[in-house]
C-alpha cells in the first residue's frame, strides 16, 4: 500500500486486502529491533499482520490451515519504533495499540485494520499463497512468513493516520456509560 | 463383539480433535442470540464472522482459531500413572495430525520442543472417584483470553461491591484483548491457588447451566447486564455485546480472606468431554 491510500482510510471503513503482507509477532519485533540486525528483504514498507499461522509443509507448497490476528497489545512497547523504522504501512491485528503507537502510524502514513480475533479460517481463505517463511528458528508461530493476501478480510479502520481511534471512542463511551452505573 | 479399548492417547487425539474445530452447541446458541439483540452495525458484522468461521471450521475439520491454546485436562474416575502418559503422547500425536500449533515454550529461554510439550505442561487436574467410568474433559485455553486472567484478594469488608466492581474493571480494562463476547468464569473464595482453579472450572459450565445458588445466580445475572450495557462489544470495537456468560464458584475461605479470580474465555469458548467405559466404549460430548 503507498502511503496516499493509507492516509486516506478513516476509522470505522471495512477494508479488504489484496497483495503481500508478512507476519510478524513478539520475537519478530525483538529481533527486528535488535542491534545490528540483518533484516529480510520486504520488511520496509510492509503491511504486518500480528498472526502466528498454523502452517503445514505439502511437498514444496506450504498451506495456511488456520491465520486469525494475535492480541498486538503485546507489541505495544515496540510498535512505534517498528512503524518508523520499517516504514510499516499497515498493521493488521486485534485489540488495538497504544497511543504511541497511534502517533508513529500519523507520522510515518500507517493505518490499524482490526481482524475478527479467532476468525482464523475464514482469514485463512483470503491467503492465497504462502511463499515461506524469513527467521524459521523461531518456530512456526512466531516466524515471519510471506503471504498473499486476496479479497482478505473483513478489516475494519480502527485506528487511521490522522490520529484517531475507534478504541479509544468506544473506552470513553464505556467510561461515560459505566459513571452513569455508579 | 469383543471390544478392543483404544489407546488413550488416540482418544485424546479424538477428543482435542472435537474441541478444536467444533464450537459447543451451547456457545453457538449464545452467539446466535447476541446477534439477535445487537444494535451496533460493526458488532453485528463481527458476529456474523464469527458464526460464519465456526461453520468453516466444523465443515473443513480445521481448528476454529489459530490459537489452538494450552489444552487444560481434567481427569476424573478410576485412573493408574499411565493416564499421564497417554495423555502426553496425545497431545503430541494431535499437535503433528490436527494440526495444533506448538505453542509451549520455555519461560524464560523460549525454547520450543514443536510439540505441546514440556516440563509441567500440559495442565493435568485429576479426581478420583469411584464411578465405573473414567472422564476426560479438555479445555483448550487461547493466551488472549488467559493473559488477562486477574486475581485479588480482597478484604473482607469489600463485600459483594467490591467483588462486583473487581470483576467488571477486570472486563472492562481487558478490552477488545481476550476476543470478545468472552465467558467470564469467576472464583470466588478458597485459597489464592484455589480461586483461580475454580475461575476456569468455572469456564467448563455449559451457556445454559443454571446456578442452584440464588445469590450466585443472580451476581451472575446482575454481572452480565452491567457488562453488556458497557458498550464494549465484540473486539472491542463497540456494541451490545461483551460477555456470553457469567459463571461463579465459591468455595469457604479464611474468615480474614476474600479472594476473587478472573478468567476469561475468548468467544471460542472451546471444551470437550469423552467418558470411557470398563468395556472399552467410548462415548464424546460437549454439552
Amino acid at each position: 500500500m503507498d502511503e496516499r491510500t493509507v492516509r486516506g482510510l478513516k476509522i470505522g471503513q471495512t477494508v479488504y486486502l489484496s497483495g503481500k503482507m508478512i507476519t510478524g509477532r513478539d520475537e519478530v519485533h525483538i529481533r527486528a529491533l535488535s542491534p545490528n540486525v540483518k533484516v529480510p528483504k520486504g520488511l520496509a514498507g510492509a503491511t504486518l499482520f500480528h498472526c502466528g499461522p498454523i502452517v503445514m509443509r505439502e511437498g514444496e507448497e506450504w498451506k495456511i490451515i488456520a491465520a486469525g490476528p494475535t492480541t498486538s497489545a503485546r507489541m505495544d512497547k515496540m510498535g512505534a519504533e517498528m512503524i518508523r523504522r520499517y516504514k510499516i504501512r499497515a498493521v493488521i491485528g486485534k485489540g488495538g495499540m497504544c497511543d504511541d503507537v497511534l502517533r508513529a502510524m500519523k507520522e510515518v502514513g500507517c493505518v490499524y485494520l482490526a481482524a475478527i480475533g479467532g476468525a482464523a479460517v475464514s482469514l485463512a481463505e483470503g491467503i492465497s499463497k504462502a511463499e515461506g517463511a524469513e527467521w524459521e528458528d523461531l518456530g512456526m508461530a512466531e516466524a515471519m512468513w510471506r503471504l498473499r493476501a486476496e479479497r482478505f478480510g473483513p478489516l475494519v479502520v480502527a485506528m487511521d493516520a490522522d490520529g484517531n481511534s475507534l478504541y479509544k471512542d468506544v473506552a470513553a463511551k464505556v467510561s461515560t456509560t459505566m459513571k452513569a452505573h455508579s | 463383539m469383543i471390544r478392543i479399548p483404544e489407546p488413550i492417547e488416540d482418544i485424546v487425539v479424538n477428543l482435542l480433535r472435537l474441541a478444536n474445530t467444533k464450537l459447543p452447541e451451547d456457545v453457538g446458541w449464545a452467539l446466535e442470540a447476541a446477534a439477535s439483540w445487537e444494535t451496533n452495525e460493526t458488532a453485528y458484522s463481527q458476529l456474523g464472522g464469527i458464526m460464519d468461521n465456526v461453520k468453516k471450521a466444523e465443515f473443513l475439520g480445521r481448528p476454529m482459531c489459530q490459537d489452538t491454546g494450552m489444552p487444560v485436562f481434567y481427569v476424573s474416575g478410576r485412573m493408574d500413572a499411565s493416564m499421564e502418559e497417554g495423555i502426553r503422547n496425545g497431545v503430541k500425536k494431535a499437535t503433528e495430525t490436527i494440526p495444533l500449533r506448538p505453542n509451549t515454550v520455555h519461560p524464560l529461554t523460549r525454547h520450543n520442543h514443536g510439540d505441546n510439550l514440556g516440563e509441567g505442561m500440559p495442565v493435568i487436574h485429576y479426581r478420583p472417584s469411584d464411578a465405573d467410568h473414567t472422564e476426560i474433559t479438555v479445555l483448550p485455553k487461547g493466551a488472549g483470553s488467559e493473559n488477562m486472567t486477574r486475581l485479588a484478594m480482597l478484604n473482607p469488608a469489600d463485600g459483594t461491591d467490591g467483588i462486583k466492581k473487581f470483576i467488571v474493571s477486570a472486563v472492562l480494562e481487558a478490552g477488545g484483548r481476550p476476543c470478545p463476547p468472552t465467558v467470564v468464569g469467576v472464583g470466588i473464595g478458597g485459597t489464592s491457588d484455589r480461586c483461580t482453579e475454580m475461575a476456569k472450572e468455572a469456564l467448563l459450565r455449559s451457556a445454559d447451566h443454571v446456578n442452584k445458588n440464588d445469590d450466585e445466580r443472580e451476581l451472575e445475572e446482575e454481572l452480565f447486564t452491567i457488562l453488556n450495557s458497557s458498550g464494549l462489544g465484540p473486539m472491542g470495537l463497540g456494541g451490545d455485546t461483551t460477555v456470553l456468560r457469567v459463571h461463579i464458584k465459591t468455595a469457604y475461605c479464611h474468615t480474614a480472606s476474600l479472594p476473587v479470580a478472573v478468567n476469561l474465555n475468548c468467544w471460542a469458548s472451546r471444551r470437550a468431554t469423552v467418558r470411557i467405559y470398563k468395556d472399552g466404549t467410548a462415548d464424546y460430548h460437549q454439552r
